[in-house]
């Protein structure tokens, strides 16, 4: 059923129109397994010889990922077994020294500098939120529009608990760099990621229950009425029947931030141990323990239950998965990782603010999710990464490129949410797995999910 | 509103039936409406009047709107996300043509406003008309086959590259539009003015639904579109081109677009590039309490919620204020969808107009 391509005249504009990239669609197609594994090769080296040109180190680290993926069957029997930990293993490295080196890196062309420390965090930060709204999304099926709302919540959390908000109040419990004398509740931050996961979840399930019964697109509807309400709850907190709960559009500043042992890592320490080191490599192990447990939570009993949902509802529910209770489940996970990263986010930028948690923000999320691959974590924080720096700093890098070459006088990132919302048409359109796709996605999307046995699709190793 | 029989438990047991109790918190919840409007009646009658009056001429504004997303959701199952952001893009061409290119203000003579305004609506309906129709042809019929959420997505996407053409024409700030329309008073209830320009929209609003309805109803291309949103293939096999039909349809709800454009242009005086955001939303809240595919229920649903915000940010007794307006859009559609996914009039398929 799928493989039977529709004739030229039959295909969607965006092929019909494609002309040369239309051509060689056609000769992939036509190819046999080895001719792929060539023509992947030949494409390969391309993206090399361009990613030269962007960059060497940035060449070098992507070609020494195609190493691994190309050599990896070459290795003794014996180690065969640890070849899936080889790539992240190097990726991880790479990105722990990250602080070290960067300093020394030439700017990139189009892209500009590499990305600071500061920009760093926030990339990490959307990671993790792409990766929790992944599970909602990507395994589940379930489309959220509000995720913001869980960003917001537990941005609001950190803030109660670790700020001078509640001033009436005195408790003290493990905070760092915080007088004793000072009124409200400090609570170590670390606690409070945890803290703030817990409650976003429980919010996740409360939002979850009336509303799962619903149908995909009233239920993405749904979830946005939910994003909208809670940021304008936290606007109007001010005055709640005369309790001020989250300061109004003021919100609520200073948070406190993390820290280990008398490590603050707002002030850091010495010349190696700086403020945004510290912060750099604090969502750097937030992200790993993110990824690490969505990959396990994917191969467990719960994510396979989350997968068959997402290909047919009615064939899961008929296999015995609980489907109220499942996707509840695939809420409130998505949702914890959503609290954490808010939570962190909150105490790195000291502050949060009402204005902070819009509609935008949820699409923004989405949007990594659909360029990265739905389903696939790798890709989501491969999307998440580059579109939160180009939201931080490449736009405006690629804007002055764009000027200096062509002499034009374009404000790029005045377009920025044009651009995103091309991003994702294009995506959907053209490449509807996204730019790293997951295996069974692919597939689902490609031959529809409708009448199509997948019960010899490949599960993804990813 | 009666329960159907597949909502009726299977097993009656002893103590509490949370499925039959939905039923009777959604009415509470209404009883306790009614009540606030009741107590604000007897306490100031002449506001509440005025304001229902506003409200009822917000409402016919939604209503075309809403009739937008009911009659693309009636043919195609799919929110039109980026339908907001066209209504939007009917609200700046029409201010670029009647303020900037025709020049018509509050000095305009009557005559010149009638055409001008005529005019106007009409490069308006062309417009938001023909782009509706190539953000259907461009970015959903590709998708037609695909899982569901995949043209829901792409309708985002639209939304968010029109939503920032918006901004680029408009700009970050709110723009206001002449007066063009007599802002002298109708009539007077206990002080509170009821304006000409009110009037204007409510009127100019109501032969726009009837033509709607006759279309629907009466037309061949109506009925083309009644039987493709029952049966796509059925639709086919009759001989109904269901490509163009939808293209027609997609047409038709962004000339309403263009039309409302125009009169929340001239309504509110004051238009800005997330309005479509904002009010797509409020109007897809209406479109969805009526019973979504179901046109007369979206105009009753846009009534009551243009009501709901006039008395919401008008009413003095115990009203929670325009700051919460959007909770509160937003609570009553989540109500909708929890209690009464049907909505008010209660039918799956644009029949009957």
């Amino acid at each position: 059923m799928a493989e039977t391509p529709l004739p030229d005249h039959r295909q969607p504009w965006y092929r019909r129109w494609a002309g040369i990239p239309g051509e060689w669609r056609r000769r992939w197609r036509g190819m046999d397994a080895r001719q792929r594994f060539q023509t992947g090769l030949v494409l390969r080296v391309l993206l090399l010889v361009f990613l030269i040109w962007v960059s060497w180190p940035l060449a070098l680290f992507v070609a020494a990922l195609m190493v691994i993926q190309y050599g990896t069957p070459y290795l003794p029997r014996r180690l065969a077994p640890y070849s899936r930990f080889l790539t992240p293993t190097v990726v991880l490295i790479v990105v722990i020294l990250y602080p070290l080196y960067f300093a020394s890196l030439a700017p990139m062309n189009i892209l500009g500098d590499y990305p600071i420390l500061g920009t760093m965090v926030v990339m990490g930060v959307y990671a993790m939120m792409a990766v929790g709204l992944n599970i909602v999304v990507g395994y589940a099926g379930l489309l959220d529009l509000g995720y913001v709302a869980f960003y917001a919540m537990g941005a609001y959390t950190c803030a109660w608990f670790a700020s001078v908000q509640f001033a009436n109040h005195k408790f003290h419990f493990g905070a760092i760099g915080v007088g004793s004398n000072t009124p409200g509740i400090h609570i170590s931050v670390w606690i409070l990621l945890l803290l703030a996961g817990l409650l976003t979840a429980l919010v996740g399930i409360v939002i979850g229950l009336p509303t799962l019964r619903l149908r995909g697109d009233y239920l993405a509807i749904v979830t946005l009425g939910f994003g909208e309400i809670l940021p304008q709850v936290a606007r109007n907190g001010d005055n709640l029947a005369g309790f001020n709960l989250t300061n109004g559009p003021n919100g609520i500043t200073p948070i406190d931030p993390p820290g280990i042992g008398n490590l603050n890592f707002l002030t850091g320490s010495g010349s190696f141990w700086t403020s945004e080191r510290l912060y750099f490599w604090g969502v750097l192990a937030l992200v790993a323990i993110t990824i690490f447990s969505s990959l396990r939570l994917r191969d467990s009993r719960l994510g396979r239950a989350w997968i068959a949902i997402r290909e047919d509802e009615t064939a899961a529910a008929a296999m015995g998965v609980p489907l109220m209770r499942t996707k509840t489940w695939a809420y409130a996970t998505g949702a914890f990782f959503g609290g954490v990263a808010g939570a962190y986010f909150a105490s790195f930028k000291q502050s949060t603010f009402p204005g902070d948690f819009s509609f935008n923000i949820s699409a923004f999320i989405l949007s990594m999710v659909i360029l990265g691959g739905m389903g696939n974590v790798w890709g989501v924080v491969f999307g998440a990464g580059f579109l939160a720096f180009l939201n931080q700093q490449g736009l405006a890098d690629i804007g002055h490129w764009i000027n200096d070459t062509f002499g034009t006088n374009l404000d790029v990132p005045k377009y920025q949410f044009g651009i995103y919302g091309l991003i994702i048409v294009l995506t959907m359109l053209i490449r509807p797995e996204g730019l790293i796709p997951s295996a069974r996605r692919k597939a689902e999307l490609h031959e529809g999910v409708h009448d199509t046995p997948l019960y010899d699709a490949r599960h993804d190793a990813a | 509103m009666a329960t159907d029989a597949r909502s009726e438990p299977l097993t009656r047991g002893r103590g509490f039936n949370a499925a039959a109790a939905v039923p009777w918190i959604g009415l509470s919840l209404v009883a306790l409406l009614v009540v606030w409007l009741a107590i604000n009646l007897v306490k100031t009658p002449a506001d509440f009047v005025s304001i229902a009056l506003e409200g009822i001429t917000l409402g016919l504004v939604y209503g075309l709107i809403a009739l937008g997303y009911s009659l693309v959701y009636g043919i195609l199952e799919l929110i039109n996300f980026a339908h907001g952001d066209v209504f939007m893009l009917g609200s700046w061409i029409s201010f670029s043509v009647m303020a900037q290119h025709l020049d018509l203000g509050p000095d305009s003579a009557g005559f010149t406003v009638i055409w001008g305004l005529a005019l106007t609506a009409l490069v308006a309906m062309v417009f938001c008309g023909l782009l509706n129709a190539t953000i259907e042809r461009i970015a959903y019929r590709p998708l037609r086959n695909a899982p569901r959420l995949a043209p829901l997505i792409t309708a985002i996407g639209m939304s968010f590259i029109l939503q920032d053409v918006g901004l680029n024409r408009l700009g970050p700030a709110p723009v206001s539009v002449p007066n063009i329309l007599p802002t002298g008073t109708v009539f007077t209830i206990g002080g509170n003015n009821y304006r000409w320009s009110s009037l204007i929209v409510a009127l100019s609003a109501i032969p726009v639904l009837i033509l709607l309805v006759w279309l629907v109803q009466r037309t061949r291309q109506g009925r083309a579109m009644r039987a493709t949103a029952q049966d796509q293939e059925a639709a086919a096999m009759m001989g109904i081109n269901v490509n163009r039909t939808i293209s027609f349809t997609f047409l038709l709800a962004g000339a309403l677009a263009g039309v409302a454009g125009l009169l929340y242009a001239l309504y509110s005086t004051n238009i800005q590039y997330d309005q479509g955001f904002t009010l797509g939303l409020i109007a897809f809240t209406a479109a969805v309490l009526g019973g979504i595919g179901n046109l007369p229920g979206a105009v009753l649903g846009a009534i009551i919620i243009g009501l709901i915000q006039q008395f919401n940010e008008g009413l003095s007794w115990h009203a929670p204020g325009s700051d919460w307006t959007q909770s509160i859009v937003f609570a009553i559609l989540i109500l909708i969808l929890v209690f009464r996914p049907e909505g008010l009039l209660g039918e799956r398929t644009p029949e009957g107009g």
